[in-house]
């Protein structure tokens, strides 16, 4: 039920570096210090195939926004590759991007902020079509229509009038989503799409992205709630310090973590039975500024298990020997 | 499915029923504001006169009509000036050139100034950091010192002086929109558009120039008194164009031959006190506007008063 | 009890006319000591509530009931009463606590302010104080004399801990101490609010939309809907026997990190809070209602030991549990 089709990878990113410079003032230029940079994204590789929904899970400053950032080539990356259905699309100019623009969508995490306040949903929806120059206006409407009962908000008359501001939270993302929608893209990108919204609408909208999964759009889901993710991704990357940690199958990411960084993670997200009280492992500290990354392994100054090999050596993504094929870690313990 | 079942998920309570057609945002500042409406009566006072001027003023002015600096009287509300000509007749035609000048030298700010900061503020980079030094350089430039050697090298024309006027005052309007483009260029929407392909044209004109349209419309009216009032001195001066009545060019008129030594007040307190209420008019208009866009500061909790404590029937407190 | 809330109302004045009855007759109790969540999702009235048991309200609110601290209700006369309790028995941390901070004073002296307004200590004492809070919040005293900008984010919500027990409150009142921060500074926070709660003897109010973090943290909890207390007891009942759909359907709308169990929404939209409601709030998208349910509103009633619901079906015997 929940396997991906076969064929090529719809996403394939290989060694994806992203950085950007820190700015320092004209004394220290002049002083010829060297330029300091932000390793937001330091090699990250991986997999999305049509039809799978893979989570990038990591706390903030880990480089997931980024990575998607630089997949939609909204940045421009420093090293790797990215193939978007077989084609590498990293050096691709403006003009070559926009017709590609048509097939990876992203959606945001504001739903109070992602749509133009002055636009009726129904504008809203007809833009994209409009930027592309796609269909007639009356065609343009079907796929407008269409696209918002695809996103829950039926019947569509009573939601094309409207302003945003006339419409909940919720009801705005769907909107944000069925924008995405009318392209008919092969790819979504889904920047915490749900984090700003009530608890009680999030299956809704998690709903619709996993509907969207069933009929074979590939997904990458930006979150830092793991518990999401477990419910709702095929498959999970754990990203830390721009580098991802690991990646496996969802199942086995939450059942049989290898990675320190993912143990300690899932122990302290909090359970919502109160009898599962285990104690949480709680890492010291905090996440180390991107600028400073520590030589050798990214994670040992807080890692539990670490030994004075992890201040040398800086771990590959491979398989663990506990662990199922296709769950990788990146640490020289499993 | 999601799509076979008609869930009106997660809606607000009343979505059935369409809205109340929401009043025109300006109408409603208007509404709001009394100092607003005040302003705008007065401004559409002096536009109405100055668009009649020919048909209500009681005289020619170019006619004499009698003795110089002759006083107010039932003939002559306002008296006559230097060169014996209706004081009346003479504003309102001079609220004429006056109020074009205004309305004319603040347009060109607006352009070039909404141009610079829309353009500097979107894209950023060494276009923002040269259009800026651009715009630092017109603040430093001294208005009268240009208008003299505007004057003196091209000639006292009414273009001259709506050019001058306009260049000189378009660096407010630049920054102010910047500042805002600035903020709007980040806004979640803006990116996403950009997101799905949008070129910049588009970007900017239906995303960025709607949000803010209102403001420049705001600075723009206020750029209408500074406007008016930089004709005025520039007419004072002398600078203007001689050809022209303004109520600057009377003001001058009555200043060079001594009307204050003949205790003619009704020469120079008329066109003064017309000036004063235009730019104060423009200025009540365009801070209300100002007012009603940018967000309160929420000082609630500076207030002197606190929350009330209320009695409810037969509870002992 | 430290702490006795008795029917609460707040009212806001609306600019248009009319008011917003935010709180709508919010009954609970503290111990000294205990760990109370306050559960609720967004307009449901809980920041609403805990604000007004500091008297921290604008000027358009208007409010009605009993805040009893040791024996004394604070709401007796408005600000006047209220006044002196503030930070020195009942002190709070706000949302968004770590951006409240004044970027031009240093954290030593904003978390000693406090102290001095209250005449609790001054000077050389005050600054001993502070050096004392901050490393029991985690923050190495040293750095008391470094502006807010050099702390992280959950630098920052530490010392904004310590600012709120610089007067030695009885009642820590947090407002989403956690919401804005990493999952890994939100263990320590929270481990942090449980340590201190211990060691002080303080009574602690968590406020939050998050479940489980009530179901770790605390010891009982309050559900909030709509401005009133809907469900309250031990949190282990409130998930394993809940009494009120909305409290059942929240805890079903929260993803479990190992469970396979289905993950719900909750249709349709809390009620407005500027008309009066007629029966039941939680009416309109429960899927348990029934003809009761339209037009009598349902009180809190005890409905087993230490738990209280308000919903009819806690009258009709076969339907119990909800």
């Amino acid at each position: 039920m929940r396997g991906a089709n076969g064929g090529p990878p719809l996403l394939e990113v290989e060694g994806l570096v992203t950085r950007y410079p820190v700015p320092r003032g004209v004394v220290a230029a002049l002083a010829r210090r060297p330029q300091r940079w932000v390793q937001a994204v330091a090699g990250v590789s991986f997999r999305l195939r049509r039809g799978e929904l893979l989570a990038l899970v990591g706390e903030s400053g880990c480089g997931k926004t980024t990575t998607a950032q630089s997949v939609l080539r909204l940045v421009d990356s420093d090293a790797g590759s990215i193939r978007f259905d077989g084609t590498d699309i990293t050096a691709l100019g403006s003009r070559d991007l926009r017709g590609l623009r048509r097939r990876m969508q992203i959606i945001y995490q504001d739903p109070y902020e992602s749509l133009d306040p002055r636009f009726r949903v129904r504008r809203t929806l007809v833009e994209p079509l409009e930027v592309h120059g796609i269909g007639s206006k009356e065609e343009r409407r079907r796929e407008a229509e269409e696209a918002l009962r695809l996103t829950g908000l039926d019947p569509p008359e009573l939601f094309l009038d409207r302003f945003p501001h006339e419409l909940s939270g919720g009801q705005r993302q769907r909107v944000a989503i069925a924008a995405s929608l009318v392209l008919h893209p092969d790819l979504l990108i889904a920047d915490e799409p749900v984090s700003m919204l009530d608890v009680s609408v999030r299956a809704g909208i998690l709903g619709i992205l996993d509907d969207l999964r069933r009929r074979g759009l590939g997904i990458l889901m930006i979150t830092h709630d793991l518990s999401t993710a477990a419910r709702y991704a095929d498959r999970i990357a754990v990203m830390y310090l721009g580098r991802i940690v690991e990646d496996g199958p969802a199942h086995e990411i939450v059942t049989n973590p290898q990675h320190p960084y993912t143990q300690a993670l899932l122990s302290v997200v909090p359970k919502r039975d109160p009898r599962q009280r285990q104690r949480p492992e709680i890492l010291r500290g905090e996440t180390p500024n991107p600028v400073d990354v520590p030589v050798g392994c990214r994670f040992h100054p807080r890692c539990p298990i670490a030994i004075p090999e992890c201040q040398t050596i800086d771990p590959e993504l491979r398989a663990p020997t506990d662990a199922r094929p296709g769950h990788l870690a990146a640490c020289i313990r499993t | 499915m999601t799509s076979t079942a008609p869930i009106l998920a997660d809606e607000p309570q009343d979505l059935e029923a369409p809205p109340p057609r929401r009043r025109p945002f300006v109408w409603s500042v208007i509404r709001g504001q009394p100092q607003a409406t005040v302003g705008a009566v007065v401004l559409l006072a002096f536009v109405v006169v100055a668009v009649l001027a020919p048909v209500i003023a009681p005289y020619d002015p170019r006619e004499k009509a009698g003795d110089v600096f002759e006083a107010p009287s039932s003939e002559h509300w306002l008296g006559l000036d230097d060169g014996g000509f209706d004081m009346l007749s003479l504003m309102i035609h001079g609220a004429r050139v006056s109020l074009i000048v205004g309305f004319a030298a603040a347009l060109v700010a607006m352009l070039v100034g909404g141009t610079v900061g829309l353009i500097s503020g979107y894209f950023g980079g060494k276009t923002d950091i040269t259009l800026m030094r651009l715009t630092d350089y017109f603040i430093v430039i001294p208005d009268i010192p240009l208008m003299l050697v505007v004057a003196a090298i091209w000639g006292r024309s009414l273009t001259n002086i709506i050019l001058i006027i306009g260049l000189i005052y378009w660096t407010t309007t630049a920054r102010v929109i910047r500042s805002q483009v600035l903020s709007v260029r980040e806004r979640v929407y803006v990116q996403r558009t950009r997101a799905l392909g949008a070129g910049h044209w588009r970007i900017l004109s239906r995303h960025v120039l709607p949000q803010v349209a209102p403001l420049l419309v705001a600075i723009t009216v206020l750029t209408v008194a500074v406007a008016i009032f930089a004709e005025t001195a520039i007419a004072f001066l002398g600078l203007g164009d001689p050809t022209l009545i303004s109520w600057g060019k009377l003001i001058e008129n009555a200043f060079s031959r001594s009307a204050i030594s003949v205790d003619a007040w009704w020469a120079i307190v008329p066109p003064g006190l017309a000036v004063v209420a235009v730019v104060l008019a423009c200025t009540m208009i365009g801070r209300s506007l100002e007012d009603a866009l940018n967000p309160r500061l929420r000082v609630g909790h500076l207030s002197v008063r606190r929350f009330r404590v209320r009695e409810v029937e037969g509870k002992a407190l | 009890m430290i702490l006795q809330v008795e029917d609460l109302h707040v009212w806001f004045d609306l600019e248009r006319g009319g008011e917003l009855h935010a709180v709508q007759g919010v009954t609970f109790e503290l111990a000294p000591g205990e760990r109370f969540g306050l559960v609720g999702e967004s307009g449901c009235g809980k920041t609403t509530t805990i604000l007004a048991l500091m008297g921290l309200l604008p000027a358009s609110a208007s409010v009605s009931g009993r805040v009893v601290l040791d024996g004394e209700n604070m709401l007796a006369q408005g600000e006047r009463t209220v006044a002196p309790h503030r930070w020195r028995d009942v002190a709070m941390v706000f949302q968004g606590a770590m951006n409240a901070f004044n970027p031009v004073k240093r954290i030593g002296e904003q978390i000693a302010e406090p102290m001095e307004l209250h005449g609790i200590a001054e000077g050389r004492a005050a600054h001993r104080r502070v050096a004392e809070l901050l490393e029991r919040v985690g923050i190495p005293a040293a750095r008391a004399d470094r502006f807010p900008h050099e702390f992280s984010g959950g630098m920052r919500q530490r010392a904004a801990i310590a600012m709120a027990l610089a007067c030695q409150p009885k009642v820590l009142l947090a407002d989403e101490p956690t919401t804005a921060l990493d999952v890994m500074v939100q263990a320590q926070i929270l481990e942090l609010l449980v340590a201190l709660a211990d060691d002080f003897g303080l009574a602690l109010v968590l406020v939050t939309h998050d479940l489980p973090i009530v179901a770790q943290v605390c010891d009982r909890a309050a559900v909030m809907y709509a401005g009133e207390i809907v469900e309250s007891g031990p949190v282990d009942a409130l998930f394993h026997a809940p009494r009120h759909p909305y409290t059942r359907l929240l805890f079903a709308a929260t993803p479990d990190l190992y469970g396979d169990a289905e993950v719900v929404s909750i249709p349709g939209a809390p009620p407005r809070l500027d008309r009066a409601i007629v029966g039941c709030p939680f009416r309109p998208r429960c899927d348990r209602a029934f003809g009761r349910c339209v037009d009598d509103r349902p009180a809190l009633k005890p409905v087993a030991a230490e738990q209280a619901a308000a919903c009819h079906l806690n009258d009709v015997p076969q339907e119990v549990p909800a």
